[in-house]
Order: structure tokens, then C-alpha cells, then sequence
């Protein structure tokens, strides 16, 4: 019996033209045309999408999630980047 | 890692749990917390794939081409279903492999209803209404767990299985207006996946040791008892619509405490079957294990097939 396993891609879809492609989840295949095939039968047996791209988990690097307080305080602490840290005086309709 | 440091996680973890924060692969979990969801969901992954067999079986005897497309249709929406859980199952750093070879092994269980024989044509159209009932019932619930990656399958699970439902709710309506040998086997097989049915919530809350653990980590929402009871004040006006008879003479609508009242389940039997003395138990493993070994050639000639392409490639 084989001790090789396939392996793990990621699967993401586009569900229609115009949106970005979403992870969707994961599945075993050999290689890159069946890791497509299999993405068809398992994540779009319902017109879920109209483009498929798939990713070998062995390339996908993640941020830690222990370190996102600090990976993310940064963006927390600037309101200023939002338009609602500004007044806006009264009789000024659209800006 | 010291005491203290492990007392700090598992304080944060479960504050988490209590905010609604989901759980995601990467996060820091209790070991019993990713222990439990390794059993839990590679027993439904089994769960799913095993249910292929009862039904599988009738795909070249069902009566005509529209039962048949939808049948198929069923039972490839089942693999799919495994295949989402053993992904899942995969993102807690399990091995699949491995999850597979304990099923084989006996080490691993699966939903006990899948031990039971289909038998007639009536049996294809009870499984699809009763035990996909009482598997939506269950998996309802299971959309809200704190483990995101088992939240999110069952959501795309509970979609597909609607129809699962209502296709055997319709079959089962055709055969009860049809001819009386036609309702009588409805009514057989009702007689038959009732019970079974009901024991697929598992056994009684005053059983079920894990039961107040999974509660806590909003694993589970609702108790095994209360989606059971669910399950029939739900599917009791069913069967009259069908006008079949529910095998059980203590089932009576109580205006107290506006649910059905039943009889006691035989957990004799609940427990023969987990145990692997029911009527299907060798078959089924006997049937998955032959896929496995005999399928292998397939994987391995794939995989060898890749990699000379990529040779090439390279080359």
C-alpha cells in the first residue's frame, strides 16, 4: 500500500464575473489538472462558480495568529483614515 | 509550557467561546477541544460516505429516470459531503489517511443508522425523508459551532441536503397515493427507520458523558434530547400527511408541554448496533475497505503520472 498521499491544494471560486476569487476549501489531488477536476465535481455542483483557481497548501503562508494584536494594532490606532474622523460643517450636503 | 501560561490559554480560549469568537486552524485550542473535533467530524465524514452504500444500491433498480438522476445526484452530494469534513478534519493537523484507516479498523464509528439494510424501494425514499430529517436536524445545530472550518461545511452541507429531504418526502407521497402494496411498503418501511431514526441523536443527555463539555465549548447547542424531540414534533404532521402510521402506540401530542410524548428507545439495540452487532456493520466495512485497497492502483498510477509530467517539465 502506497504511504504517499496526494497532495493538499486550496481551493478558491469565482462565483461570477466582476467578484474576486474566495477560498472555499481544500481537497487531495495528484496534480494541478485533477486538483481542477476535483474542485469542479466537489465545490461547484451547483453553478457556485464560473472560474476555479487552486493552490498547493505547501505554498500558502500564513500570518501568526498569536501575533495579531501587534500584526494589527497599527491600523487599529489610526481613526483618521476613516472619512467620520472629520467634521463636516452644517449646510454641506455631498463630500 | 508552564501551568500558568496553559491556565492563561484556556482562560482566553473560553472567552472567546462565550464572545462568539470562532475558533480557526491556526488559533490556540485546548488539546481535548481539537481531540474532540477530530473525532466528532471524521466520524460524520465517515458518516457520509458509508450512507453512500444503502442508497448506492439502488441506482440501477430505481423505478425511472428522474428517480434515478435524482438518486445519483444524492449520493454524489454524499461524497461531496465527506469530502468537506475530511478537509476540515485535515485543518486540525489530523492525517486523513490515518481518520480512514481507523474506520476500517473499527476504531472509529459512524451514524449506527447506516447498518441497517435498505431493502425495498420504499426504504430509498424513508431514508431520504427520515434519516436526512434527523441528519438536518443535527447538522441545523452543528452551523453555529465555534470551530469556523466545521461551521462553514455545515452551512454548505445543510444547503445541498434540503433537497435531499423533499425528494424523499416526495417519493414516499407518490407511493402512498399509489396502490395498497405500494402504501404497505411504505408503511414497512416506516415501521422499520423509525426507531433507528430516533436513536441517531444519540443516547439520552443522562448518557452522554461529553455532552456538557461540547455544550461549553459550543461545540454542540442543543442537547441529544432536545433535538430528538425536535425531530419528531416536526415529523409527526408529516406522516399524517403521508398517512402512515408511526410505530409507536405511546405517541400522543401533550398540550402541556406542546410537544409529542413517545415511547422509551431501546437502547439494547442503540448499543448492539454502535458496537458493530448490527445487521450491516461487517458488510458496510467489508465494502470500504475493498474501495481502499482496490482503488489504490488508481492513486498510486496518478501520482506516479504527475510526477513524470513534472519531470518533463523540468527536463
Amino acid at each position: 500500500m502506497s504511504n504517499r498521499e496526494w497532495p493538499l491544494w486550496e481551493v478558491f471560486i469565482r462565483s461570477k464575473q466582476g467578484l474576486n476569487h474566495k477560498h472555499v476549501g481544500s481537497l487531495r489531488a495528484p496534480d494541478a489538472t485533477l486538483a481542477l477536476e476535483n474542485a469542479r465535481d466537489v465545490y461547484t455542483r451547483r453553478s457556485e462558480g464560473i472560474s476555479i483557481w487552486v493552490v498547493e497548501s505547501n505554498y500558502v503562508h500564513a500570518s501568526d495568529p498569536s501575533d495579531s494584536d501587534s500584526m494589527f494594532e497599527p491600523s487599529d490606532t489610526k481613526v483618521y483614515r476613516h472619512p467620520t474622523f472629520y467634521e463636516v460643517p452644517d449646510g454641506i450636503k455631498h463630500m | 509550557m508552564k501551568t500558568m501560561d496553559l491556565q492563561e490559554l484556556e482562560k482566553r480560549f473560553q472567552e472567546k467561546i462565550d464572545k462568539e469568537i470562532k475558533i480557526e486552524p491556526n488559533d490556540w485550542m485546548p488539546d481535548e477541544y481539537r481531540k474532540t473535533l477530530i473525532r466528532q467530524i471524521s466520524q460524520h465524514a465517515h458518516s457520509e460516505i458509508v450512507g453512500m452504500l444503502p442508497e448506492g444500491n439502488w441506482i440501477t433498480r430505481a423505478p425511472n429516470l428522474r428517480r434515478k438522476a435524482v438518486l445519483l445526484a444524492k449520493v454524489q452530494d454524499e461524497a461531496g459531503h465527506g469530502l468537506y469534513l475530511y478537509s476540515s478534519v485535515e485543518t486540525l493537523g489530523a492525517d486523513r489517511e490515518a481518520t480512514i484507516d481507523d474506520l476500517h479498523s473499527g476504531k472509529a464509528k459512524y451514524s449506527s443508522i447506516f447498518n441497517y439494510p435498505a431493502v425495498t424501494w420504499a426504504d430509498i425514499g424513508t431514508i431520504g425523508w427520515l434519516v436526512d430529517g434527523a441528519a438536518i436536524m443535527n447538522q441545523v445545530a452543528l452551523c453555529r459551532c465555534s470551530y469556523g472550518p466545521y461551521a462553514r461545511g455545515m452551512v454548505k452541507i445543510c444547503k445541498e441536503e434540503s433537497f435531499h429531504q423533499r425528494q424523499g418526502f416526495e417519493s414516499l407521497v407518490t407511493l402512498c397515493n399509489g396502490t395498497p402494496t405500494q402504501k404497505a411498503m411504505a408503511q414497512d418501511a416506516m415501521n422499520r427507520f423509525w426507531w433507528p431514526a430516533l436513536m441517531m441523536f444519540g443516547p439520552s443527555d443522562d448518557e452522554s458523558p461529553n455532552s456538557a463539555q461540547s455544550m461549553k465549548w459550543k461545540i454542540k447547542r442543543f442537547s441529544n434530547d432536545e433535538l430528538r424531540q425536535s425531530f419528531v414534533d416536526a415529523t409527526v404532521p408529516q406522516a399524517e400527511i403521508l398517512g402512515l402510521t408511526i410505530p409507536d402506540p405511546n405517541l400522543k401530542w401533550n398540550e402541556e408541554t406542546g410537544h409529542y410524548d413517545f415511547s422509551p428507545i431501546n437502547w439494547d439495540e442503540f448499543w448492539q448496533v454502535v458496537n458493530g452487532n448490527g445487521p450491516c456493520n461487517k458488510e458496510r466495512i467489508e465494502a470500504r475497505t475493498k474501495a481502499k485497497e482496490e482503488g489504490m492502483w488508481v492513486r498510486e498510477a496518478a501520482m506516479a503520472y504527475a510526477e513524470k509530467r513534472a519531470l518533463k517539465k523540468t527536463a
